[in-house]
């Protein structure tokens, strides 16, 4: 994910922590979370993926006047692209493999993020029941509104031959 | 709160059950808030009809997201320095996961005290769906 400008807000955090099912009242009310270590409400540990949301390219949101390959009234609104990248969550045939976060501090709300995204390592493996694996890293650094380095994102995405129920 | 090195051992273990029998509503909770609207999350007829698959699954990122808390509940919120794992199987609706961290190690980071943790998430029929490890500061 590339995201220019990505602000920690608390209601996304909200419906982030809602989303994973975590009921850590920090993550609810700032008032409890300014009395915390950290002095603001802070952003679960895998938040920096909703930098999804702020990237203006991001393959897996519809966008507005664009076709999608999701249902409508046929099964699909375009042929699956092959060619569509999956490095970073899967998607068009590609499946999330691996995920690594380095925090060099705690992301929080009051903070606005850049993701600047750099090419990883590209490897083969031959699976079990998905046939032929193409594995492809991708390092994410997000920095803050000072360009400090706060997360070091590195995912693994999967291409497959095949569905695969047991791999990926 | 958090956790100071006196109260950890190696080998140490805390379980947390994460999500029992898994909705499609909270896939759909989970895409919106990631952001990730891939369709395999969602889109039950895309799914089982385009991309072959026998119903929705969870994104990975949802898993990960889960299990985080199995740390932060214990050591504290703005505590982690590492985190990080392979998906391993997926999950679908209907399954019930529990996460268990196992300590691996309390050592010194930069002169400063670390727990090193081992975490396994697992489904209802005892399959590893996610293995992680994790690094977070603890108190002296």
């Amino acid at each position: 994910m590339t995201a220019e400008r990505f602000p920690i807000e608390a209601s996304h955090v909200l419906m982030f922590a809602r989303a994973i099912g975590d009921p850590n009242n920090v993550y609810y009310d700032a008032d409890y979370a300014s009395g915390t270590e950290v002095g603001a409400i802070p952003a679960p540990p895998t938040f920096v993926q909703a930098s999804a949301q702020f990237d203006p390219d991001y393959f897996l949101r519809p966008k507005i006047g664009e076709p999608w390959f999701g249902s409508g009234k046929e099964a699909t609104g375009t042929p699956p692209s092959k060619s569509s990248s999956g490095s970073s969550g899967g998607g068009g045939g590609g499946l999330h493999a691996e995920q690594h976060y380095t925090y060099h501090r705690t992301p929080k709300v009051g903070d606005v993020l850049t993701a600047e995204v750099k090419p990883g390592e590209s490897w083969e493996k031959q699976g079990r029941r998905a046939g032929k694996l193409v594995f492809r890293e991708t390092i994410t650094e997000y920095r803050d509104q000072d360009g400090e380095l706060v997360v070091t994102a590195r995912s693994v995405g999967v291409r497959t031959e095949r569905p695969a129920t047991e791999e990926g | 709160m958090t956790l100071s090195a006196a109260e950890l051992e190696v080998g140490q273990t805390f379980d947390q059950v994460l999500v029992e029998d898994l909705k499609r509503t909270q896939l759909v909770q989970y895409a919106g808030a990631s952001g990730d609207y891939n369709p395999l999350h969602s889109d039950e007829v895309y799914t089982t009809e385009i991309a072959g698959y026998p119903s929705v699954f969870a994104h990975g990122m949802l898993t990960m997201g889960m299990t985080g808390r199995v740390i932060t509940d214990m050591v504290g919120d703005g505590r982690l320095l590492e985190y990080g794992g392979r998906f391993t199987a997926q999950v679908w609706p209907g399954d019930t996961l529990t996460a268990t961290a196992t300590v691996t190690a309390v050592e010194e980071r930069d002169g400063a005290p670390v727990a090193c943790f081992e975490i396994a998430t697992t489904n209802q029929d005892g399959a590893v769906v996610f293995a992680a490890t994790a690094v977070a500061r603890i108190d002296a």
